[in-house]
């Protein structure tokens, strides 16, 4: 049954949603202030907030000290890596287990999303172990294999709720047109999971480029994406909260901008199937 | 071509092919800190005396400590050379872990070391690290809340002589608080200061024989003593308070006195970042009444040779380099003289330009009443002043500095953290074969 909805109630909740909005996005909206700010300005107490001299003089320094442009090429290539060698992974597996589930597949399912409670530090030794064995410690290949696995569950179960919004009466009509196995995904499924597809890339391409635990310990000086940069400006010893800002502002704007411009596609992608 | 410009062209070749066959490239895995940054800015002056290039690897502390532990102990083989600490220094020299560094020429002379420095980054007589700076802990002061307070500090005060000044010198209303100190969990952050603390008290960490001492009447009194003091002067919510949530603090003027390192000094009098800068004083770290060892700490960060490099002779270059007499005239002539990596050599303290800086004296005399070797009143099995080198050290001690910022947080008492920190003491060490 539709429900009014008075005029009063529609302000408090536009009001709610913008609070609980800005009460989310203000420690990005701090780090960003921050950055324009003395390393002084930056531990005053009382906090200052926009009326102080801004600079640009962070932004000046790291960018003098660091190579920005090759932790952001590192982080495009391994989050992109990741995530597109994950779809390819993903999507033959959540379609055999959404249109020919067997009686495990519910098992599978769980036993894949269990592997994400494993603390990765568990298994940060053998993996170093299989680097250096494979020479392949500090290259972004090894990393786009790395977190392709880690996001793999992710993905999988995604896709899979995606495929089962799908009728199977569709791909059965495929194959009685005498469409092939490959025909049937890339041309009849793989099209009408467009938008659930485009959600996970941008989702799993989000947690790659923030995954820190892995991209810290496995590369040194080649391969550091741009977590690696962030961790090079923090320290126990030493106020350098505004220039710790700067680096972290230069190395969330790229997926921020990114966020901003797909987020219809996100937000319809993540919502997708919860409403019937 | 004649044969003559050919001949000519043939050798230009070689060389450029011997220099680039000589010339490597270094990987360097250090820490974020002033003195560290300031060496990366003036690599290239090394790039030009012996054409190897450098990489850094720069990340915050406890995360360099974490890679560069897990890379050795795998032979990863990623950095050339690490910045490590006094603590990991003695444990991977006995691993078999570094490259002794006792054939560094002649021109470097290893003897200008502090000898302090030297023995906490040797073991078996054998060094494994140069220290790139050393630091000590004392007390940083407000002069002009000592004065109003009626009262002198002297060069080596007593905790009872703190406390009372504390509380002369708190001023909530205006929101000074009389004594500044770290509670923050963490072997290296509260727990190194509480250890130093204790060993002032006459306390230790084991017995010759491992036992945990956590039961004895010097940590209680160690412990009570702190926690009363910081009740009565400290500042609220010190059970979170670290290095640089003090700093910040004092450099707000919000601190009539600060005990911790000695690199400190350089950042509260620094103009441009501290309120105070025109006003602080130095004094040696407290003792308590009646015993012979002061509240101050030893820390050295060191570079290092992985065992193992292919590019052993160049990474020696480098940190005779970094380490020399003549990169601190080096840094001094681009930075000024209170800008220089301090507490490595004995020279740096006989030169005059570096007398003037105020800190100076005090931060060598601090270095010098550290004792590694012979850090506590009674014996001890162990090496090591704020911390046990022994591997198990920084899981235990990490616990047992949660205990106690428990009790900084009102969340126990002290006799109950003490009951734990002993317990989980003795079961790790009897599970590591200790006891």
């Amino acid at each position: 049954m539709a429900r009014a909805v008075t005029q009063q109630r529609k302000i408090i909740n536009t009001t709610a949603a913008w609070g609980i909005g800005l009460l989310i996005f203000f420690p990005i909206l701090w780090t960003v202030l921050t950055s324009f700010k003395t390393e002084a300005t930056a531990i005053a107490d009382p906090p200052v907030f926009l009326a102080f001299d801004w600079t640009l003089e962070n932004y000046s320094a790291v960018m003098e000290r660091s190579n920005y442009a090759r932790f952001l090429w590192n982080s495009i290539i391994i989050a992109g890596g990741s995530t597109i060698l994950g779809i390819i992974v993903a999507v033959p597996a959540a379609w055999s287990m959404a249109f020919v589930p067997s009686k495990r597949t519910k098992d599978i399912l769980l036993w894949m999303l269990s592997t994400k409670m494993l603390p990765a530090v568990g298994v940060l030794y053998p993996i170093y172990l299989i680097c250096i064995k494979l020479g392949i410690l500090d290259s972004r290949g090894a990393l786009v294999v790395i977190l392709m696995l880690m996001n793999l569950p992710i993905i999988v179960w995604m896709l899979y709720t995606y495929f089962k919004e799908i009728p199977g009466e569709i791909l059965e009509a495929a194959r009685m047109d005498g469409a092939t196995l490959k025909e049937e995904i890339l041309y009849v499924l793989t099209p009408m999971a467009i938008p659930g597809i485009a959600s996970t890339l941008l989702l799993n391409f989000i947690l790659a480029w923030n995954e820190a635990f892995w991209t810290l310990n496995l590369t040194a000086a080649n391969a550091a994406p741009l977590t690696a940069f962030i961790a090079s400006y923090s320290s126990p010893e030493g106020l350098f909260f505004a220039k710790l800002s700067a680096a972290s502002t230069m190395a969330i704007a790229p997926i921020l901008i990114l966020g901003w411009f797909s987020q219809k596609q996100l937000v319809s992608g993540l919502t997708f199937g919860a409403v019937k | 071509m004649s044969f003559k410009q050919a001949l000519c062209a043939a050798t230009a070749m070689t060389l450029v092919t011997a220099s680039g066959a000589l010339a490597e490239n270094l990987v360097i895995a250090t820490v974020n800190n002033g003195d560290m940054i300031r060496m990366q800015g003036l690599t290239q002056d090394f790039t030009d005396k012996t054409g190897h290039t450098v990489e850094w690897v720069t990340l915050e502390e406890n995360v360099l400590r974490q890679r560069v532990t897990t890379d050795i102990a795998a032979k990863g083989g990623s950095f050339d050379i690490m910045t490590i600490g006094m603590y990991e220094t003695p444990i991977w020299g006995a691993n078999g872990w570094l490259v002794s560094l006792d054939d560094l020429s002649a021109d470097y002379d290893a003897d200008d070391i502090l000898p302090a420095m030297r023995a906490g980054l040797s073991h078996d007589g054998t060094l494994y690290a140069a220290p790139f700076y050393g630091e000590s802990s004392m007390i940083m002061y407000r002069t002009d809340l000592m004065e109003q307070a009626g009262l002198e500090m002297p060069e080596a005060p007593t905790w009872q002589f703190i406390r009372e000044a504390a509380a002369a010198m708190t001023d909530r209303d205006n929101d000074i608080n009389g004594i500044c100190l770290r509670g923050k969990a963490g072997w290296g952050e509260g727990g190194a200061f509480i250890t130093v603390t204790a060993n002032s008290f006459g306390a230790r960490w084991f017995d010759e024989d491992w036992n945990a001492q956590f039961d004895q009447p010097e940590w209680a009194d160690a412990l009570n003593f702190f926690v009363g003091m910081m009740e009565e002067s400290g500042p609220a919510g010190y059970a979170t308070n670290g290095f640089n949530e003090n700093l910040s603090l004092f450099q707000q003027g919000k601190c009539g006195m600060w005990i911790d390192a000695t690199v400190a000094a350089s950042f509260v009098t620094n103009p441009d970042d501290s309120t105070v800068a025109d006003k602080v004083g130095f004094a040696l770290a407290p003792n308590s009444e009646g015993v012979d060892k002061k509240a101050n700490w030893l820390w050295a960060w060191a570079l290092a040779v992985p065992a193992g490099t292919q590019k052993e002779a160049a990474a020696k270059e480098f940190i005779e380099w970094a380490t020399s007499k003549d990169y601190i005239e080096l840094v001094a002539e681009n930075e000024g003289w209170a800008n220089v990596p301090p507490g490595a050599r004995t020279s740096l303290y006989e030169n005059p330009n570096y007398q003037a800086v105020p800190f100076a004296q005090k931060t060598l005399d601090s270095i010098l009443a550290a004792d590694p070797n012979n850090p506590t009143v009674k014996p001890v099995p162990y090496v090591g002043v704020q911390f046990v080198a022994i591997p198990e050290f920084a899981g235990i001690a990490t616990e047992v500095s949660q205990e106690f910022s428990a009790v900084y947080a009102g969340q126990q008492t002290v006799d109950e953290a003490l009951a734990k920190a002993q317990a989980l003491t003795n079961d790790a060490m009897e599970a590591a074969g200790y006891r």
